[in-house]
């Protein structure tokens, strides 16, 4: 961790950033203050895509995460009136435990690459990350998937919707007990 | 490619990735509310997204397949958030707790 | 379509149409499917007539599957139509056609006459199996099925226990006759790396194999035998066959399973031939079992027991014949033998029926003038059992006495007198049924009533029958040339010859003995319950007694050989299961049960300990792929 300091400094403070937005998001204990913390999160990430040259994929990452899910996200904790400090937090032992776990993984992971030895960048091509080459190799390569994916997307939707809707029986019960 | 990342290496973002993951791990561990977990995974999602793009960029991809997967896994992080929170919406209205230490019906 | 698969095909489909939507179909339609069936492979086999008797060395064959080959012994399932299966087939299928027509009527108010008609179709379909298998393992797969379907059949009404019982009877008896069977079909493909019959036989024929591997293999197989045709000691299970709706024991005691026995040892003509010890032992079983059925049929009381201890002293005349190695002789009584004992059983079922299901004849009497088309039949039946001259009963009854008069003279006199008491018992049975006075308790003469159409057709055309069945072989006394049968056979035989024949006078003195018999029996019989008007005996004494109870043998069994199993069994329950079984579960279940005290709090159905217990186990397991790569 040494070379550290040799690192350039955009990267270093966008990764700063990101990491103490992730650590914000697991600690508050505001659910909103979460949501807008991994808001926070994701416009980060979304700098990284673009100083790795996926443009198109920061600003699809802004509008699908940040901008759909989460206002989803945000939606939910409204509707079911979540956004007080209500959660009761878990005891010590399984802060520990949980650390332990993660950070055993965190371990194992890195020692994994550090075997691995990957080295230098090569680097892309200018415009690999924009729009008509993106498109193009979606449009010809990844059709299928991309088909599969509409289905996908079509089936969730729907599963949505039924989970989401209540039973005609429960409804007129409640109803009944209104009445 | 921008000029001031030449002495970037591929490991660094493996590092970063990595830390970002166990977090999203740590934070789906340690808490209780349901919301907060599936956030929690979509940061999961995330590291692994942002790896991908990472390793694009390092292979030089023309055809940036990398990139192509993470299209494909921000779909499924999409469909996956709504069926969650429909099941949590569900799971509210029948117990009025988003807590899944309530939720123990498993072992039946 | 190979004709021998259509043959097949028929029973096979109306017992997978029975038993599977069989009770669905409106009332009636059933058993009409079910006779059907049978009619059809009766009249194929029929059109196969000609081309077998247009050339001696015709022969239908169907190679249907060949199962495995095991090191050069090929297992398949290969079927052949000779003039002896042909023979067979026709019995099996024609009888069994009658016995389905009566059933119809027979099994009228029983809800389960679909399944009832899916069994018999499946007793047929294993019997033709049995028949039509070019090679030892169809023989056994008929046979174990027969087996099976005669299990399924004697239990049919199995609400009453003792019925399941005599149903388990059977089973078991046939295992031990069939352990026997399998032992000689292992010793065939340890000798001659073949079971099928046109590898094993000829090279039997041909004098492959020692005289005490040829006598071990004919004997085993005749245990099988035994089994199959009710011969000392594995007789008892017929009797308790009874238990069965009546149409089943015709068809168990005539068209078929009992004729496995028999058919066996015909289609093994050329070992039998080569092993004269065997030959002894299965006169002399066949000797015993004779005399004995016979005089244990003296004195029973129910209609179809007696019935059943005939058919097992007639089966004992069929082994003598084959004893004394007269194979067409035996087919010959084989062919009568089903055709009057389908019509006495048939009869004692109408009777049964008319008599609103009594079996007891201590309760009969006097019934032919109600059921007169029973009573003639039934008449006719007994009269060609017990060798009333020119009826078909009398010819094979003669032939088979006569070779074996020519055989041994002491084995001739005990025929002669089992023969005797067939008559005198068959006389007994028809004079309390249906003459003198009417001795019911319970219910009264003008309840009694003929059975419809169904029933009573087969039974004129089984009299017919009876009557005519004769001339199939007719002596040689009379045509001086071989009978049909035993010129239609004579090419199937490798080793066997149609015998000599005997001088007129001898053959005059043999006819003599026959008749005389028949009058004895007659007229000994009438005496005694007619003339002098004799009930039924109570039997409570002496010898009498001993008859009336079976010579005991059940019960000899049930000491001898069931007892010691059943203490073998407490002893093996109260030291084996008890001590040591039951010991090691119940000292192991505390030790499982203190595990999983704490076991237990693993499985606590929350999901975060759950995803606690998922990321541990993934770091262990890249760690360890990482530590061992």
């Amino acid at each position: 961790m040494g070379a550290l300091s040799s690192l350039p400094l955009p990267f270093l403070i966008l990764s700063f950033l990101t990491i103490l937005g992730a650590l914000y998001v697991v600690t508050s204990k505001n659910p909103v203050h979460s949501v807008l913390a991994l808001i926070f999160t994701f416009f980060t990430i979304s700098a990284h895509y673009v100083l790795l040259n996926a443009q198109f994929l920061a600003v699809v990452n802004l509008m699908v995460y940040a901008g759909a899910i989460m206002v989803l996200f945000l939606f939910v904790l409204m509707l079911l009136n979540l956004n007080k400090e209500s959660e009761p937090l878990k005891s010590n032992i399984w802060g520990i435990a949980a650390a332990i776990s993660a950070g055993l993984l965190l371990l194992v992971i890195t020692a994994a690459f550090q075997t691995s030895g990957i080295a230098v960048m090569k680097g892309n091509a200018e415009g690999i990350g924009l729009v008509k080459n993106l498109g193009r190799v979606l449009m010809t390569e990844y059709l299928v998937p991309f088909e599969l994916t509409g289905i996908l997307f079509i089936s969730a939707m729907v599963g949505a919707v039924l989970l989401g809707k209540r039973d005609k029986s429960e409804v007129v019960k409640s109803e009944e007990t209104i009445s | 490619m921008l000029t001031i990342f030449h002495s970037l290496e591929i490991s660094h973002y493996i590092y970063l990735s990595t830390v970002l993951f166990s977090i999203g791990l740590f934070g789906v561990l340690f808490r209780r509310n349901a919301i907060i977990l599936l956030m929690c995974i979509e940061l999961m999602l995330n590291a692994v997204n942002l790896l991908l793009a990472a390793f694009t960029e390092y292979m030089g991809d023309v055809q940036a397949n990398g990139q192509m997967f993470v299209f494909f896994i921000m779909v499924v992080a999409a469909a996956e958030a709504a069926v969650g929170l429909a099941i949590i919406v569900m799971v509210y209205r029948n117990t009025r707790k988003t807590d899944v230490s309530f939720l123990d019906q498993l072992k039946d | 379509m190979n004709p021998i698969a259509l043959i097949l095909l028929f029973p096979l489909l109306g017992f997978a149409l029975n038993g599977t939507i069989g009770h669905k179909l409106p009332k009636g339609i059933a058993p009409w499917i079910g006779t059907l069936f049978i009619f059809l492979p009766f009249v194929i086999t029929l059109g196969q007539w000609d081309i077998l008797s247009n050339d001696v060395e015709a022969t239908i064959k169907w190679d249907a599957y060949t199962f495995f080959n095991l090191d050069g012994i090929i297992f398949k399932a290969a079927f052949t139509l000779d003039r002896l299966s042909i023979w067979m087939t026709l019995i099996i299928t024609g009888i069994g056609t009658l016995i389905h027509l009566y059933s119809i009527s027979y099994m009228d108010h029983d809800p389960n006459a679909a399944k009832f008609f899916s069994f018999l179709n499946f007793f047929v379909f294993n019997m033709l199996l049995l028949v039509l298998g070019a090679n030892f393992l169809m023989l056994f797969f008929g046979w174990e099925g027969v087996g099976l379907c005669s299990y399924l059949l004697i239990g049919f009404w199995y609400q009453n226990a003792s019925y399941g019982k005599a149903a388990r009877k059977a089973f078991i008896m046939n295992r031990i006759g069939d352990l026997g069977l399998l032992l000689g079909m292992f010793l065939i493909i340890k000798n001659y790396g073949s079971l099928e019959y046109s590898d094993v036989l000829p090279a039997i024929a041909q004098g492959t194999g020692g005289s005490v591997l040829l006598t071990s293999i004919a004997i085993l197989l005749f245990i099988g035998a035994m089994g199959k045709s009710a011969q000392i000691p594995l007789f008892t299970w017929l009797p308790d066959a009874m238990a069965g709706p009546t149409p089943v024991s015709a068809l168990i005691h005539a068209a078929t399973m009992v004729t496995a026995g028999i058919y066996l040892v015909i289609r093994c003509e050329a070992l039998y031939a080569l092993a004269p010890i065997a030959n002894e032992f299965i006169l002399w079983i066949g000797l015993a079992t004779a005399l004995i059925g016979a005089l244990i049929g003296l004195r029973q009381n129910d209609i179809k027991k007696v019935l059943a201890y005939s058919t097992v002293s007639q089966l004992g005349f069929m082994f003598v014949a084959l004893g004394v190695g007269a194979y067409t002789t035996a087919l010959f009584h084989v062919t009568t033998h089903a055709f009057f004992k389908a019509l006495l059983f048939l009869g004692a079922g109408s009777v049964i029926h008319g008599v609103h299901d009594r079996q007891d004849i201590t309760q009969m009497g006097g019934l032919k003038k109600m059921m007169p088309l029973t009573y003639i039949t039934f008449l006719i039946g007994t009269l060609a059992i017990s060798g009333f001259p020119l009826l078909s009963g009398f010819f094979s009854k003669d032939e088979i006495l006569a070779s074996v008069f020519h055989h041994n003279i002491v084995a001739y006199i005990v025929l002669v007198i089992a023969a005797l008491l067939t008559a005198t018992y068959m006389f007994r049975l028809l004079f309390l049924t249906f003459h003198g006075e009417f001795r019911g308790t319970d219910y009264a003469l003008k309840d009694v009533h003929e059975s419809n159409w169904k029933m009573t057709t087969p039974l004129v055309v089984l009299a017919v029958l009876s009557i005519l069945g004769g001339v199939l072989n007719l002596p040689h006394y009379l045509l001086h040339t071989d009978g049909f049968l035993a010129s239609w056979l004579r090419p199937t035989f490798l080793i066997f010859e149609n015998p000599a024949h005997t001088d007129i006078t001898t053959e005059i003195i043999l006819i003599g003995v026959a008749i005389s018999i028949f009058l004895f029996g007659f007229i000994y019989s009438r005496s005694r319950y007619i003339t002098k008007n004799m009930s039924p005996e109570q039997s409570t004494a002496g010898i009498e007694k001993v008859l009336s109870n079976k010579f005991y043998i059940d019960e000899f069994y049930q000491k001898a050989i069931v007892r010691p199993i059943e203490f073998l069994g407490d002893i093996l329950f109260a030291l084996v299961d008890t001590l040591l079984l039951y010991g090691l579960t119940f000292s192991v279940h505390p030790i499982l049960r203190f595990i999983g005290r704490f076991n237990r709090k693993i499985q606590n159905g929350n999901i975060e300990y759950y995803l606690l217990y998922m990321v541990g186990a993934i770091a262990l397991l890249l760690g360890l792929n990482l530590l061992f790569a």
